[in-house]
């Protein structure tokens, strides 16, 4: 598709279309916005935050350094690559450092056998099984206990994929939810109610769905 | 009502009205929330997600959590049928494609205004669509539909990381809000490329039209947010409906205004031409339709072209899509044949608008 030869009288930006550009990626093009390098505008240090606000059709440009930038609430964004792009490098290299961290301790423990090991603990969720290892080719999680199993890898990674947020604000369930004990009961129950129905059992099967209806109905 | 009847016409997102239609074409709101008990669907076995399949069927077919839902399940629907969902917006690639034995299921309303997916990634995608800027209808609507579901299914949910995913990008609220705009000023003066630059700066994702990578065709984008952990539902919105979308809407009139102003030829030559081929070609592919059709929708929101009206051009972006064009015909066809058909069906909707 052809684009009309426009480009070099553009219009201008609308009202507070903000920008936040490292200075490396600034590239405004044609019209001269382009940033050079310069002094923080409120102290002698040399800016690295710039931003272009367009107001009424007047152009105002902050260069601030780190800590100016900070107060003035002009967030810090060093990475710029699509999220899941970030969750992938990221599950990958905590993938690796949690596993050298795992070797180291299994060296520690000596004869401690794997799977038994304190640290292997941290590494497959106990309720679902799935490993960290897993986790990383796939990026999902197989249960909502695997919150809990790799509570501490994902709090790295949620900080930064949620743009620093690690809990939750917004929304709660009406009735507050299952408690998060009983939830992992459910999971149990279900789990053994699987391997009946597995095993044919379908008496213990049936006992056990009756125990699931009433388990969830008193927790409400 | 049956997916057969859906042809005729465009989902309510393609409707055309609601404020804003200009230039916002739907808003979108997606919520993913697990039951508790269960594995997340990619650790679910079969019987698992049959159980998952019988209860959300239970809960919203039977106990009718809206008055008139289609419930189809996927796994006895032809191909043809689940592309034509996908087309539609109400079912995702992911939700079609998946292994033919997969239980899995859609409940739509009747107006196509929601979709709930059930075992897709999580076991319940449910979703909300509006024609135009309306994305604080689009929440009540869904804010509704998840406490009537929460008050009889026992939602995976942790104090901490809110309402649990199988994927940790989409924990905490579990909300996807998006909004679909019709850009073509702005690509043609070369300005989207700040308005990508900008969002991705705010966190915010930008797909095309079917939600593919880079190049949008046809001049649609969809803007989404990301963050769903540590903001609110209600934080998310305003950030919509306050700032960006106003903002991106009135970045695009100005370069409307600008092209109209200073390149009036070069402008109407686009959307005329655009009538034109559209009048008369006879083999057309998907890509060229959209961006032809683009030109043609700016034209007539500038009210340069007065021969044709919005929801003929609308209906055309839906109904040229290839498992469209097939369930119009009611026979599968080659690429080759597509192409021949798409044209002609243009032609039909086209043959009263006059060449101005
Ligand atoms: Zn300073
Ligand atoms: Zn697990």
């Amino acid at each position: 598709m052809t684009i009309l030869e426009l480009a070099d009288n553009p219009p201008v930006p609308p009202l507070s279309m903000r920008v936040h550009q490292h200075p490396r990626q600034f590239n405004w093009g044609r019209e001269g916005y382009l940033v050079v390098k310069r002094k923080c505008d409120k102290c002698d240090k040399p800016a690295t935050h710039h931003s272009v606000e367009i107001i009424n059709g007047e152009k105002i440009e902050k260069h601030l350094c780190d800590q100016h930038a900070a107060e003035e609430g002009i967030s810090i964004k060093a990475v710029q690559a699509p999220i899941n792009e970030l969750l992938t490098n990221f599950v990958k290299l905590q993938g690796e450092s949690a596993q050298l961290k795992e070797e180291e301790e299994q060296e520690e423990q000596g004869e401690m056998v794997a799977g038994q090991t304190s640290g292997m603990k941290g590494y497959a969720c106990p309720e679902c099984g799935l490993t960290f290892n897993q986790f990383r080719e796939k990026s999902l999680l197989g249960c909502s206990e695997c919150y809990k199993a790799f509570e501490r890898q994902l709090c790295n990674l949620l900080e930064r994929a949620h743009e620093g947020g690690v809990h939750h604000i917004g929304k709660v369930p009406v009735r507050a939810g299952v408690s998060e004990n009983k939830q992992t009961q459910l999971m149990r129950m279900r789990k053994r109610l699987d391997e009946a129905v597995d095993s044919e059992d379908y008496e213990l099967a049936a006992r056990l769905r009756d125990d699931i209806r009433s388990f969830e109905e008193s927790a409400e | 009502m049956n997916i057969g009847k859906m042809t005729d016409h465009a989902g309510e997102w393609l409707r055309g009205n609601g404020p804003h239609h200009d230039i916002v074409i739907s808003s979108r709101i997606r919520l993913a929330r697990n039951i508790a008990g269960f594995p997340f669907v990619n650790r679910a076995n079969l019987r698992q997600q049959h159980e998952v399949l019988a209860l959300c069927h239970e809960h919203i077919v039977e106990q009718k959590l809206e008055d008139d839902v289609l419930w189809i399940d996927l796994r006895d629907s032809p191909q043809l049928d689940r592309e034509l969902l996908v087309e539609r917006h109400l079912i995702s690639k992911q939700h079609a494609g998946s292994k033919e034995e997969a239980p899995r299921a859609v409940a739509i309303g009747v107006d196509e205004t929601f979709a709930i997916m059930i075992n897709e990634e999580d076991h319940l995608r449910m979703q909300v669509l509006r024609s135009g800027l309306q994305l604080t209808e689009a929440f009540q609507h869904i804010n509704h539909m998840d406490d009537q579901l929460e008050s009889k299914l026992n939602y995976a949910y942790s104090q901490r990381f809110g309402y649990l995913t199988a994927c940790p990008t989409n924990v905490g609220t579990g909300i996807r809000v998006s909004v679909m705009l019709h850009l073509p000023a702005l690509k043609l003066t070369g300005e989207i490329e700040k308005v990508r630059r900008a969002a991705r700066d705010m966190h915010l994702a930008v797909r095309g039209l079917f939600g593919e990578g880079s190049e949008a065709i046809g001049d649609l984008y969809q803007i989404s947010n990301q963050t769903t952990l540590g903001k609110s539902e209600m934080e998310i919105l305003a950030d919509f409906e306050t700032t960006v979308v106003p903002q991106i809407i009135a970045y695009e009139k100005q370069a409307r205004q600008a092209l109209l102003q200073q390149r009036p030829e070069q402008l109407d030559d686009k959307i005329h031409r655009a009538l034109a081929i559209l009048k008369h070609a006879r083999v057309m592919g998907t890509e060229e339709v959209l961006q032809l059709l683009s030109h043609m929708r700016l034209g007539v929101n500038l009210g340069r072209i007065t021969s044709v009206d919005m929801k003929t051009i609308n209906d055309l972006f839906l109904l040229t899509q290839p498992a469209h064009l097939q369930r119009i015909a009611s026979r599968s066809m080659s690429p080759v044949e597509r192409r021949v058909e798409r044209a002609s069906l243009i032609r039909s909707k086209l043959k009263h608008c006059a060449v101005e």
